[in-house]
């Protein structure tokens, strides 16, 4: 039907439009394009590291910056350059997986919660006001040494505490959304609570979740590396930033190099996030009016 | 003269009694001195029979109830006390298919253009979701079903996807107006539809809906507080306030001859395009108490300027006077005035 | 009138208000000239986006640094138009007041009524303080509120909607001002409120010869309120009469379409007159008037040549190319209905 084709003419259209605009803040841009560059090392570390990053050279120990290793090399000679090009894919991971769970389930939590109100909601907060009142890193750390040390164990903590700060955003928009009248037309329409919640609400309360969303990523990221410092995260001999910085820690006087790199590539990425969500902020704000 | 020898016709639409009570949550510190909770009476025993294929007009002032009344009607609140009979079986509290099935017939179209339509959805969205949710057509005929409405509403080739911040206040209404029709209602719930609208533009919207309601044969409830509007398009006005009707007549009877005191207050403030009317002390003094704590006897004695020892204690009932219903005690002799 | 020659304190030349870009400005108030003399009452009508709010607000320069203001704005011999901020501030809230549509949002809430009445009372005479106090009460009981010297320890979000409205006039006549602007005033409130404070802005006017200039979309208020109208279309001024003329004789199509399209001698549920289109947006106006597109009558000349205001009777002037034929198509539509 030539009906059904102009709609799908027009979605990309505005897609299209939202891009153009976005490619026209410097800080989109320069945003876009750390996250993108972090996800191709995540994704490819053996193109871009020059050397394996576990193998030992005992006749390269803590060599400082040089043309041979740009990042110089550790106590045991591996170039930490390439350990942290690899640390690239476990901490874009982490920046994923102890983000994404909470994401949805806070969003599904606090979407249901915001629409329905009464005793749920009021269960809801005491919930929240229990969680928020711990320090969150204490929290996550005292998880962790229930479950264990670990990867896994880390993204299920981080999950359990951090879910709850999606919900309370998501819970409060849904509450804004609900008392516009497009909500009591689709419920006047006979529209199941389900399809006002996710097909109506839903997108017009997300987008202050996503810009959460990305400077959640760069705290996981820290949070991940704090963890791993700490030895509770990521294990060595795996390449990890926080657990880079630990290794150097020793050395910080001769070797300086060891843990500053990994802690640049943080520093770096972290920006990136940041900087892609202030744009995010600022563009699906403008767009709203 | 009585209504019901009158109109032998059943009305599509009967409220019996309806109450609607908000409690107002109560903070920490009035529940350990334990303090009632306060209740706002938005809804205090609302009577009132809606014939098929009439206008019936309610008006009142602000916080008066008759959006809570609108939306009682439309099943969007579940009122505390009293029934809606539709076509003689009870719509109150209905759930699921039942709820469907009464919506399907009565539709509801809001108030504010900017806020009662879903931002990112085309229009075409909008109406092919109400379409298909309810089956109403299938297939290509959806398609042909959406151009078909936009045409009914007077909306401009293309409109269809487009976003509804590219329109107008007045053409996001008539979309609204599309989506209520989508479901090939017999009545439609219309709260304060054009109040929102430039006044240039409300009269495009008013003959809108009253040529939808001849082509179609739809009962219309129009809640409003333009006066001069409602008189227009409506064959029947009710006046509420403070949760009560207290006047219900034929429009023209209403407006040319009000009896409640109230009516004839309302009647009096609403401005006259004539600048030789002019008068020099507002018509009404003192103002609306709060629905918190509703005064005993007739609501409206504290501002009424024939308020007798009688209306402070005795509640009126709403009964025959004229050529419609009055709830005051002194009906005729202040109407005689 | 047989009252004495009232002197003009405001008079407005050519104001022309706009924002944006140098290159491409918006321009939201387009060469507008008019005069307001003492103790008179001047409706600006217009509906959204004509303008009529912000050639209020140029007036007092409230529309700076976002807006450039241009023209003159005569008052006292000074132009306003010229004078800097802080020159400005002075007459600001002194010999001007102004008072808002929604008075919630211009009062302060965390400061008692009296405590800003006093503080306004401070600024701009010099009272001591236990005068203040008496002064504040004396302006309460002015604009009618009840038990005033109870009333100086509340709060602003103690005081129902219309009571806020006569704390904001009581806070505006603090400094005793010639002129008081008043930008949608009554629009937030219901009819019988509305009544009041119109009727309470008229006995002021009228009892301190104050002038006023009152914003209104509501041709009903002007009737009942105004000496002299003047209305708005697309940031110009269209017409300029007294109530009277303008009301009952208008001769601009946009003037006599929407008086028109205002339910009065009408049989009820007929076709309502309607201006076709939506109010035209800034950034699209004709270099000619800037009704063509919407005006029945609209000729060749009138998209590109801008109509001067002309003058057709005694203090009644109107900006139409096409003044005969717009009279002559009205006259022809009331004959038809």
């Amino acid at each position: 039907m030539s009906a059904l084709g102009h709609t799908s003419q027009r979605r990309p259209n505005r897609l299209l439009a939202f891009l153009g605009r976005a490619f026209a803040r410097p800080s989109f841009v320069i945003g876009f394009a750390i996250i993108a560059c972090s996800i191709l090392l995540a994704l490819c570390p053996q193109v871009f590291a020059p050397y394996d990053p576990l193998a030992f050279d005992m006749t390269a120990i803590q060599q400082p910056p040089s043309l041979a290793h740009p990042f110089g090399t550790d106590n045991f000679g591996r170039d930490v350059l390439s350990r942290v090009i690899w640390a690239y894919r476990v901490d874009m991971q982490m920046a994923l997986l102890a983000t994404i769970f909470a994401l949805t389930i806070g969003v599904t939590a606090g979407a249901f919660v915001g629409y329905y109100g009464g005793i749920a909601d009021t269960i809801f907060g005491r919930c929240v006001d229990a969680i928020i009142t711990f320090p969150f890193l204490v929290l996550v750390i005292a998880i962790v040494a229930v479950l264990g040390p670990g990867l896994v164990n880390m993204y299920i903590a981080i999950t359990m505490v951090n879910w709850v700060y999606y919900a309370r955003l998501t819970r409060a928009e849904i509450m804004t959304q609900k008392a516009n009248d497009y909500a009591a037309a689709g419920r006047v329409l006979g529209f199941s609570d389900r399809r006002i919640i996710f097909r109506h609400l839903l997108p017009n309360a997300i987008s202050p979740v996503i810009v959460y969303w990305m400077t959640d990523m760069a705290l996981a990221i820290l949070l991940g590396s704090s963890l791993g410092y700490l030895g509770l995260g990521a294990q060595p001999p795996a390449a990890e930033w926080g657990v880079l910085i630990s290794e150097g820690r020793n050395f910080l006087l001769t070797a300086w190099w060891m843990s500053l790199m990994p802690g640049v590539a943080i520093v770096l990425t972290g920006l990136g996030f940041s900087l892609l969500g202030d744009a995010l902020a600022d563009l699906l704000r403008a767009k709203g009016r | 003269m009585n209504m019901l020898t009158m109109e032998p016709a059943k009305p599509l639409l009967s409220i019996r009694d309806l109450t609607m009570r908000f409690e107002k949550p109560r903070s920490l510190s009035d529940a350990i001195a334990r303090r009632p909770r306060q209740v706002v009476s938005a809804l205090n025993g609302v009577d009132l029979d809606v014939m098929a294929a009439e206008t019936l007009g309610i008006v009142g002032e602000s916080g008066c109830g008759k959006s809570t009344l609108a939306r009682c009607i439309a099943g969007l609140h579940q009122p505390s006390g009293g029934d809606i009979l539709f076509e003689g079986e009870s719509v109150v509290g209905l759930k699921g298919p039942k709820r469907r099935a009464y919506n399907k017939r009565v539709q509801m179209m809001f108030q504010d253009p900017y806020t009662s339509l879903n931002p990112r959805m085309t229009v075409r969205d909008t109406l092919r979701e109400a379409i298909s949710v309810h089956r109403m057509r299938e297939g290509a005929a959806i398609e042909r079903r959406i151009d078909e409405l936009l045409d009914l509403v007077r909306l401009p080739e293309g409109a269809a996807d487009k976003y509804p911040h590219e329109f107008s206040g007045g053409q996001r209404q008539r979309i609204g107006i599309a989506r209520a029709l989508s479901l090939e209602p017999i009545c439609l719930v219309a709260d304060e539809l054009v109040s929102a609208l430039d006044v240039s533009v409300q009269a495009q919207v008013v003959n809108l809906l009253l040529e939808l309601q001849d082509n179609l044969g739809l009962t219309v409830l129009f809640v409003a507080h333009d006066l001069r509007l409602v008189r227009h398009v409506s064959h029947r006005v009710a006046v509420i306030y403070l949760g009560a009707i207290v006047e219900v007549g034929p429009s023209e009877a209403l407006f040319s001859r009000p009896r409640h005191p109230y009516s004839q207050a309302l009647l009096a403030a609403a401005p006259s395009l004539d600048p030789a009317d002019r008068k020099r002390a507002p018509a009404l003094s003192g103002e609306l108490p709060s629905p918190l704590d509703i005064p005993p006897g007739c609501p409206f004695h504290v501002r009424c300027p024939h308020a007798a020892e009688r209306c402070r204690i005795e509640k009126p009932a709403l009964r025959p006077v004229g050529a419609g219903m009055a709830a005051c005690h002194f009906a005729e002799t202040i109407s005689a005035v | 009138m047989s009252e004495p020659r009232q002197h003009t304190v405001l008079e407005l030349r050519y104001l022309r208000t706009e924002f944006g870009s140098r290159e491409r400005p918006l321009i939201a108030v387009d060469d507008v000239s008019f005069s307001v003399k003492a103790g008179e009452i001047l409706g600006l009508v217009g509906e959204s986006g004509s303008g009529k709010s912000i050639t209020l607000r140029s007036i007092l320069g409230i529309v700076r640094p976002r807006g450039r203001v241009g023209g003159e704005i005569l008052w006292k011999g000074r132009d306003l138009a010229a004078l800097d901020e802080a020159a400005l501030r002075k007459v600001r809230g002194r010999e001007i007041a102004m008072i808002f549509q929604e008075p919630m949002s211009s009062l302060n809430p965390l400061l008692t009524v009296g405590l800003q009445i006093s503080e306004n009372l401070a600024t701009h005479t010099d009272l001591d303080a236990r005068a203040r106090k008496t002064k504040a009460v004396e302006l309460l009981e002015m604009v009618g509120i009840p038990a005033a010297r109870n009333r100086l320890g509340d709060y602003p979000h103690e005081f129902s909607g219309g009571m806020r409205q006569r704390v904001m006039i009581a806070i505006a006549l603090a400094s005793n001002p010639q002129l008081l602007l008043a930008d949608e005033p009554t629009t937030a409130l219901d009819v019988t409120i509305q009544d009041q404070i119109l009727r309470l802005i008229q006995s002021l006017s009228r009892d301190l010869g104050m002038a006023v200039i009152l914003v209104t979309h509501d041709m009903g208020v002007v009737a009942q309120t105004c000496d002299r109208v003047a209305v708005m279309y697309g940031g110009r001024l269209c017409e300029l009469g007294t109530t009277t003329q303008v009301i009952g004789d208008a001769r601009h199509p946009y003037a006599l379409g929407l008086l028109r399209s205002i339910p009065r001698d009408v049989a009820p549920r007929t076709p309502l007159y309607s201006i076709p289109g939506a109010p035209p947006s800034l950034s699209a106006l004709p270099p000619g008037c800037a009704f063509t597109a919407r005006c029945p009558v609209a000729g060749l000349e009138c998209g590109d040549v801008r109509p001067p205001l002309a003058a057709v009777g005694q203090h009644h002037q109107v900006a139409c190319h096409r003044r005969a034929e717009a009279l002559a198509h009205f006259r022809q539509h009331e004959a038809a209905s």
